[in-house]
């Protein structure tokens, strides 16, 4: 099992790497997101979602295993987180839009119920190991075994690649987005021609905590590929902030996840090949990266471009 | 996001959440229920030595994790139920408790509610100033400590101190790992700086270092004890960088040997026994074996020894010898040699013949730490405030 | 909204009850319904849910030692809360709490490490509480002024700050400011005891409780009357027309940011100062995201902040409980929390829709 150490071409290689496989939980929620926010609402509670998709989709690919096989239980447990951020999703919609209630309070206190529900009904599934997800080996063709474990690409990825240019047309020319986009930027307007903002938006934000299920269902299914109280290092909440950051564009929401996802590598790349100061700050790159960005090139005429006008309102 | 806010509405706040908190106390009261009845325990609500319903010894575990994260936490409760098959003691346990002043309440809510009359923080960060603090507070109870810092004379005498030298077994687990190693390179992935995590990584690569005198250990610190993205591309980071053997010192090594496995590389376990999760490449682990320990403790409590009369050691250490921790059976990648090696190894722990540090020993600044002739015997104080790493370990205790 | 005096059949009965009586009424049977529900949970999980309810009391308000230590866990949620319900009522939504604490407690330490008993231990805690306070004021007066100068959306940017403010902490803890005989984990040198903040005479409450209790009522008085506070609250309702006006937008921005962002920071400086005397990776310890919950159930007012405080401590204080003797895994207290906000928020859109309230007026 030797193999040539990569030196300092192991950190490139990293990066790409992390990209590749740590992007798709970022990818997932940040596209459901989007959903959420184009029709108005935010749905802060995503961190929770992504937290009871990760545990129910292991928990059903480890349950169905014996049933169904170790190919088809781990699309058994993407299935049922998905469908399990649906629920959730469905309980942030509801009260959300209830009169004078507050979209981030709701999100916070989602976090913790979706968070508390995931860590009590996860306990016998930390120690067992559940089928994981095949993954397509695109490294196949080199003789290194570090490209070929970076190049090992999950399905789930791909499909969140597609999804990205798919709910950018979906916004862009059907009907269904324009009423998504129509209660987005003036609920009255939308009333007035007779679509219910209140269904729209319920499901926008079932449709996003659909998503931001499978989101969770890439971590414990893919990468790291297992079931822990704290797999999730933020990425619901950071999701959050990635969809503003792409300026609620699908496609920008894809190139923002890939760069958070390789950011992450960045710190053990590093120490990896020896640069073993400031490990911390290096670790925080993501979040200083995305500040600096946004600093750049937000203005103050320009920051709400794009943004849904009935965004933050609270009715 | 703009609340309109006239005068009026903040009267209405400050009530509702002032009868709020009222109304819930009495919504407790008028549902039938007291402090006393209600409350599912033997009635323990007065802290009160052996307030159990048969007068039995009450014994609180506090874990900073899950109970079952196949890791540190895992094997203190495993140990923690064999202490309870003990006639006369009763456990209680809270998990998942921060180390942070948390754990002060629930100290105090298990001496006070549940009635314990000793305490076991089991993580290593309870110890200063939380449990410092409860022990000074009441000195009646014991606090047993999994670290070695008591001090005698300097920490109270109801605190007691044990652990385990599983740096043994790291140090077997070394030579185990240097022979089953092709590159020489050997990976660490540790949580984070501190004297039991460089202990681990220095045993590990010193006993390497006697079958391979050119091996080295890579390490990489992740910053927490549970992080499973960043330990998960900690061990993909060294598998890139050709290690072939990768073992770890964090909470839960269930995502280091798992990502090992897939890489393809060797893995050593850590805390218990990871065999099952990497059937292939694991080689063996160093683990607890709390089981054996803390049941010898409970029947000490049962016959009412205490640290402060003296009948228990306040120092209660050991390594391979003292049943304090254990290796994991070889895998099946470990060849004939390497396990005549780790096992000559292993007899010369158990007869207590081996110095781990031991000789001329350099840091991998360059820095002189022992010179020749010199050694660091398992007690010694400055083992405990290890802030070094020796040299072929490749990484850096500050960041 | 129907003003509460509105007139009713008989002069006598001038004086409408039932308003005053609704707000009593919802949020008190949000609480019983939420501890229906969560019976119900622990019901499921294999609990009795009356032994529940008395443990809960028992250890949140059921003794003096219970009161202390829900007032213990509450203190810092008090102030962490008003680094978001400050710029609240801006219109902000801030949520860099936990990174203003944790700026408050590197400062307060650096500046406490610094003077050690040189200076009698009133003047070193002073100077340490206002130390703290400028570090956190500054970090959020940081997001605030990236909002108003370049238009970056406030609430990532404070939420970017928590993150580089504690690996900030973790750098400096286990580099440039770590004490190697410590070694239970990186952390800074210990503070000298004679500056330590000492606790409430008769209780083991430090002195973080009056602090969080003392600028609430200040923060209170500040927005609801002074003209400062006015000034913010009509910026908060109406951007534009505030700056027709000639309101100073861009001041006020940063002013209530930086208040805001030093209440969090007064926090950090309590935790070092009178919990941990130290400071390390414990600090970060979530206070930070709990106060944001805590502003907005409180609906952003500072002194409905100190009581939502409390309830939140008396649930906090009782996950340890529910642990131990009734064996429900510790997610239940989360489970338990997330129960009781979801029923608090949802209570408050039922103001003027349960008919049995409704102000009967009389038409003629």
């Amino acid at each position: 099992m030797a193999t040539e150490s990569l030196g300092l071409l192991g950190i490139p290689l990293g990066i790409l790497a992390g990209t590749l496989r740590g992007s798709a939980p970022f990818l997932f929620v940040s596209l459901g997101e989007c959903i959420t926010e184009k029709s108005g609402k935010i749905n802060l509670g995503l961190e929770g979602t992504l937290l009871m998709g990760a545990m129910s989709a292991y928990g059903v690919s480890y349950l169905s295993a014996p049933s169904v096989g170790d190919f088809w239980a781990p699309w058994l447990g993407v299935l049922a987180a998905g469908l399990t951020g649906m629920t959730l999703g469905a309980v942030h919609g509801w009260l959300s839009q209830q009169p004078r209630v507050n979209d981030v309070a709701t999100g916070i206190a989602m976090i913790i119920f979706g968070s508390g529900l995931a860590f009590f009904f996860g306990k016998p599934f930390i120690q067992p190991q559940a089928p994981q997800l095949l993954t397509f080996d695109w490294g196949a063709w080199s003789s290194s075994p570090q490209i070929q474990a970076a190049l090992r690409v999950s399905p789930l990825f791909l499909l969140g690649i597609a999804i990205a240019p798919f709910l950018q047309w979906f916004f862009r020319a059907t009907r269904w987005g324009l009423y998504v986009r129509a209660v987005g930027d003036s609920p009255q307007a939308a009333m007035a021609m007779g679509i219910s903002p209140f269904r729209v938006r319920m499901l926008s934000i079932m449709a996003g905590s659909f998503l931001a299920g499978i989101g969770g269902a890439c971590l414990s299914l893919y990468y790291p590929g297992v079931w822990t109280e704290r797999i999730s290092s933020g990425q619901g909440l950071m999701a959050v902030a990635l969809v503003i950051f792409a300026r609620w564009n699908p496609v920008q929401c894809l190139w923002a996840s890939m760069l958070f996802g390789g950011a992450q590598a960045i710190g053990p790349a590093f120490q990896s090949v020896g640069v073993d100061a400031y490990y911390y700050l290096f670790n925080a790159a993501p979040y200083i990266l995305t500040l600096l960005i946004m600093i750049l090139t937000c203005s103050p005429k320009r920051s709400l471009v794009g943004s849904p006008g009935a965004l933050g309102q609270d009715d | 996001m703009s609340p309109r806010k006239p005068i009026r509405f903040s009267r209405r706040q400050v009530m509702r959440s002032l009868l709020a908190a009222t109304a819930f106390g009495a919504a407790t009261k008028l549902s039938g229920c007291s402090p006393n009845t209600a409350s599912s325990t033997e009635g323990g609500a007065d802290g009160e030595a052996g307030a159990g319903a048969e007068g039995d010894v009450v014994v609180g575990f506090i874990y900073v994790g899950p109970k079952d994260d196949f890791g540190y936490n895992q094997a203190h409760a495993e140990g923690a139920a064999a202490m309870a098959q003990v006639p006369g003691i009763k456990i209680v346990e809270e998990a998942s408790v921060p180390e942070s002043s948390a754990v002060l309440e629930t100290m105090r809510s298990m001496i006070e509610i549940d009635g314990a009359t000793v305490l076991f923080p089991t993580s290593f960060g309870y110890f200063d100033p939380y449990m410092l603090e409860l022990a000074a507070e009441f000195p009646e109870v014991q606090f047993f400590h999994a670290g070695g810092l008591y001090q005698d004379g300097v920490h109270p005498d109801n605190v007691g101190s044990y652990f385990g030298y599983i740096d043994e077994a790291q140090y077997v687990a070394g030579i185990v790992a240097a022979h089953a190693s092709e590159s020489g390179n050997l990976g660490f992935v540790a949580a984070k700086p501190i004297p039991q995590v460089l202990r681990n990584i220095n045993s590990f690569t010193l006993g390497a270092k006697t079958i391979n005198p050119e091996a080295t250990t890579q390490v990489i610190f992740t910053g927490d004890w549970a992080l499973p993205v960043k330990e998960a591309e900690a061990t993909n980071s060294l598998a890139d960088q050709g290690i072939d053997v990768v073992t770890c010192h964090v909470d839960s090594p269930k995502v280091v040997i798992e990502t090992a496995e897939k890489r393809g590389i060797y893995s050593s376990g850590y805390h218990a026994n990871q065999a099952p999760l990497a059937p292939e490449g694991y080689l063996t682990g160093a683990e607890w074996d709390w089981v054996s320990i803390y049941t010898f403790l409970g029947e000490q409590f049962v016959e009412g020894k205490t640290l402060m009369a003296g009948d228990i050691d306040h120092v209660f250490r050991g390594g391979l010898a003292d049943n304090f921790c254990k290796l994991s059976p070889y895998g099946p990648a470990v060849s004939e040699a390497a396990q005549a090696d780790a096992e000559a190894a292993r007899e010369q722990f158990l007869a207590k013949e081996l110095v781990i540090y031991d000789g001329e020993l350099k840091d991998n600044q360059g820095n002189e730490i022992l010179a020749a002739g010199d050694k660091y015997e398992q007690q010694n104080i400055a083992l405990e405030k290890m802030d070094w790493l020796v040299e072929g370990v490749k990484g850096s205790v500050s960041g | 909204m129907t003003d509460s005096s509105v007139a009713t059949a008989g002069g006598l009965k001038g004086f409408a009850w039932r308003r005053p009586l609704e707000a009593i009424f919802l949020p008190v049977a949000a609480l019983v319904v939420a501890l229906i529900l969560f019976g119900g949970f622990c019901a499921l999980a294999g609990a009795n849910p009356f032994g529940v309810y008395g443990s809960i009391y028992q250890a949140a308000f059921g003794s003096w030692s219970a009161w202390q230590n829900t007032l213990i866990r509450a203190a810092p949620l008090m102030l962490t809360a008003l680094c978001t319900a400050l710029p609240a009522r801006l219109g902000l939504v801030i949520i860099g709490n936990e990174g203003a604490l944790v700026m408050g407690g590197l400062g307060a330490i650096a500046l406490g490490l610094s003077i050690g008993s040189t200076l009698p231990p009133l003047v070193a805690q002073i100077l340490m509480a206002i130390a703290g306070m400028v570090a956190g004021g500054l970090w959020i007066m940081l997001a605030g002024a990236l909002r108003y100068y370049r238009g970056v959306n406030e609430t990532i940017s404070s939420l970017l700050l928590n993150y580089i403010a504690i690996a900030l902490l973790n750098h400096l803890v286990e580099g440039p400011m770590r004490d190697a005989s410590f070694v239970t984990k990186p952390s800074s040198a210990q503070l000298d005891p004679a500056i330590w903040l000492g606790t409430l005479p008769g209780t083991r409450i430090h002195f973080g409780l009056i602090y969080g209790i003392v600028i609430c009522v200040l923060a209170y008085g500040l927005i609801q009357r002074t003209t400062f506070g006015f000034a913010a609250r009509t910026t908060g309702g109406n951007i534009r027309a505030a700056k027709i006006a000639g309101l100073p937008v861009g001041k006020l921005t940063l002013a209530v940011c930086f208040l805001g962002g030093s209440a969090a920071g007064l926090a950090g400086m309590v935790e070092v100062a009178a919990v941990q005397k130290r400071i390390n990776e414990s600090l970060v310890s979530n206070y930070g995201y709990a106060g944001i919950l805590v502003a907005f159930v409180a609906r952003h007012n500072p002194l409905a902040t100190v009581l939502v405080a409390v309830l939140l401590g008396g649930i906090l204080a009782s996950g340890g409980i529910l642990q131990r003797s009734h064996n429900l895994p510790d997610a239940t207290v989360l489970v338990f929390q997330g129960i009781v906000f979801l029923c608090v928020l949802y209570s408050d859109s039922l103001y003027g829709k349960l008919p049995w309230f409704q102000e009967k007026v009389v038409s003629d």
